[in-house]
């Protein structure tokens, strides 16, 4: 029933996203609408699979590789639909849908592994750390691809040459407010995760920080977006340079999320998550 | 059989002294048009006189006598000879007619392609003839047509995409970098006729407030009163820069008036909000390094033309699908006039056994004295319904025939076994009057 659900999840944000990229190609408004329509579906249908996972696993489900990332995916969407709110920059989607489907796309290639679910992974702490840490995680996406379009529009009226994208792509100014509030916000919700995984591991290790290697580098994230939004709050950043420094903070946020459960060992790390035992 | 017809000339045709005289004011139109329509041989008209162009539409019965009197009557109301307006007139007919007017109304046969003001004066010029009850079912259909085919062609390609004149790139870029221009402050740096049309455009953007520096002082005055703003002097505008978003320069200064470092120092002032330099001056105000700043844009004279030229270049491209998209409607049009010509045959058809239906009730009637109401009822049914059940055979087999070539054959059949020619004449005026 779960994979099912998956699939179907799948398959709705492959069409979304080709409707998507049909709309910004074709800048065709309705195919837009549809889009979106569509990505709501999807995104519909995603909860549905994650709200059941939950439910068989009685953890949440994202305690294994494959399935944090379907769950980054979902988060990417919800803070997308958030924010579509107050800016309504369809095109956004146009980046976005198809950047959570290719998520999706590696979620779906990973081996399903099986987990024990130990008593710490129940419980509240546990899916507030998580939960937040990926909304954080995804608005902090929203941050990156908001930052990419904006690099790609500025090139475009500082070169002089107003090329496709010129017309397709919302203003700087719009990109660049998006691109301070999703930091701000993503910032709070990252703050949130990380307080709340201190008071998770003090349940279960008994002290609230360890440094293990996803703590250092969640640590170091935390800290690379501190300084962004004391750039910008205090310094007045705006533009290319916060555009530049947010794609460099969410490329360390990548490693963090990938990188280190790969690469170093620590109690974190997937393969040490779907042990029974605590290391 | 009906023709459309097109008589006219345009900015490509005709020099502009010529066209004057040929344009049809706003107080005389109502002489016009009731001049070409008293004209024999004209059913409809629509007549269409802006600044680029003057073009009387017309239906006829009698293309070559029509077209005369129309020559004739454009001779004597623009005093031109007939040997000099000849070769300024294009005249076209049928197919030729309806995409002409096809592609004035999507406007890809103005002066620059795409703009969207004709749209709005073929309108007026059909308004008018409506009015003016000039206008009936060919010549309404047609407009309808080609008000919906313009729009068609305005939303499915680019054609009215991007800007053409200097203010509208600047304004349209602009928008680009401060995404609304609402409360945006302007300054204008020089007064010269151009920057003032691009203010003039911003304030139709509703920005907040214009402020002008100008060499003469009494100039800066009479541009800043005619935006509600104020006047600054040269010296103030270093720390102007701190507060305005959109500068536009345009004095005759050989010297740059903005320096790079000016605009780096206000930037630290400002917290880096976006400041954008529209530098329409030859030679250049403001210096070219000012567009390596972060946060300042400058487009200059050259930039702005560049853009443009790339846009109507772009117009071009995009007049291809739509002249596709008008051959597509021309033939519609063409295959739905057709169907007009089994009309006048069904309506004599029909008005024939009218005609002997009352006569033979009339006669009938009378021989039978005095009846009740009722019974006078039931003897008026029953002609009716033979008529029509008589008839209905012949007319959905016209109508079945309305697009194939052999038409013509069983419509000259049918007004020969009926004997239908005498009256023909007046059914077919009536039959779309």
């Amino acid at each position: 029933m779960d994979t099912l659900f998956f699939r179907l999840t799948l398959i709705v944000y492959l069409i979304a996203s080709a409707g998507f990229l049909f709309f910004i190609i074709k800048k065709n408004k309705n195919v837009g609408y549809w889009s979106h329509r569509i990505m709501l579906f999807g995104f519909a249908l995603h909860s549905i699979y994650l709200t059941l996972s939950y439910y068989h696993l009685g953890a949440v489900p994202a305690l294994t590789f494959k399935t944090s990332l379907s769950f980054l995916s979902w988060t990417i969407i919800a803070a997308y639909i958030i924010f579509q709110v107050k800016f309504k920059l369809m095109v956004l989607g146009s980046f976005v849908v198809p950047f959570s489907t290719f998520l999706m796309i590696i979620s779906s290639t990973v081996p399903i592994s099986t987990i024990t679910v130990r008593p710490i992974f129940k419980g509240v702490w546990l899916p507030l750390h998580v939960g937040t840490s990926l909304l954080g995680d995804g608005i902090f996406a929203i941050a990156f691809i908001a930052a990419l379009m904006y690099l790609i529009q500025e090139r475009q009226i500082k070169s002089k040459k107003l090329g496709a994208f010129y017309t397709r792509l919302p203003s700087l100014n719009s990109l660049d407010s998006l691109n301070y509030h999703a930091i701000n916000y993503g910032f709070l919700l990252l703050t949130i995760g990380m307080i709340t995984g201190s008071i998770v591991a003090q349940g279960s290790h008994g002290s609230y920080w360890r440094w293990d290697p996803k703590e250092v580098w969640s640590l170091i994230t935390w800290l690379c977006y501190a300084a962004l939004v004391h750039q910008r709050m205090a310094a007045g950043w705006r533009g290319r340079r916060s555009a530049f420094m947010s794609i460099g903070c969410f490329l360390i946020l990548i490693f963090t999320f990938v990188g280190v459960n790969f690469l170093m060992e620590g109690y974190h790390s997937f393969e040490s998550l779907e042990r029974s035992q605590l290391p | 059989m009906i023709k459309i017809v097109n008589i006219g000339m345009n900015h490509e045709t005709a020099p502009v002294e010529l066209r004057e005289l040929a344009a049809f004011g706003g107080h005389n139109i109502d002489e016009v048009m009731n001049a070409i329509s008293s004209i024999k041989d004209i059913k409809e008209s629509i007549v269409l006189s802006t600044c680029n162009r003057v073009e009387i539409l017309f239906t006829t019965d009698n293309e070559k006598g029509g077209t005369e009197s129309v020559i004739d009557f454009l001779c004597r109301y623009s005093q031109i000879s007939r040997e000099k307006l000849l070769p300024i007139l294009y005249i076209y007919n049928d197919q030729e007619a309806i995409r002409h007017i096809f592609r004035v109304g999507a406007s890809l046969d103005s002066l620059i392609i795409g703009e969207p003001q004709i749209l709005g004066q073929v309108k007026e010029a059909y308004r008018i003839a409506v009015d003016h009850k000039s206008s009936s079912v060919i010549l309404n259909k047609l407009m309808h047509r080609t008000f919906s085919l313009a729009k068609k062609i305005r939303t499915e390609t680019e054609i009215s995409g991007s800007a053409v004149s200097i203010s509208f790139a600047a304004v349209e870029l602009g928008k680009k970098i401060f995404g609304d221009l609402e409360g945006k402050k302007v300054l204008l740096i020089g007064a010269g006729e151009m920057a003032e049309l691009a203010a003039t455009y911003l304030v139709h953007n509703r920005v907040d407030k214009i402020k002008v520096a100008n060499r003469t002082f009494r100039r800066a005055v009479e541009v800043a009163d005619q935006f509600h703003g104020e006047t600054i002097s040269f010296e103030e505008i270093g720390d102007q820069l701190l507060y305005i978003d959109i500068v536009i320069t345009s004095t005759a200064s050989p010297e740059p008036i903005i320096s790079s470092d000016q605009v780096k120092k206000a930037m630290k002032g400002r917290k880096n909000r976006p400041l954008f330099f529209i530098d329409i001056a030859v030679p250049r105000n403001v210096e070219s390094r000012v567009n390596e700043i972060e946060n300042a844009f400058v487009y200059n004279m050259d930039d702005l033309k560049g853009i443009i030229e790339s846009n109507l270049s772009k117009r071009k491209n995009e007049a291809v699908k739509a002249e596709r998209m008008v051959d597509e409607e021309v033939i519609k049009f063409s295959e739905w006039l057709k169907t007009l010509d089994v009309v006048p045959t069904i309506v004599a058809l029909k008005e024939k056994c009218k005609k002997i239906r009352q006569i033979e009730l009339k006669k009938t009637l009378s021989r039978l004295g005095n009846l009740t109401p009722e019974q006078r009822k039931r003897v008026e049914d029953l002609a009716l319904s033979i008529t029509k059940k008589v008839l209905n055979d012949p007319i959905v087999f016209l109508k079945g025939k309305e697009n194939r070539s052999s038409r013509d054959l069983y419509l000259d059949i049918t007004q020969k076994l009926f004997n239908l020619g005498s009256d023909n004449e007046n059914t077919n005026k009536k039959s779309y009057k």
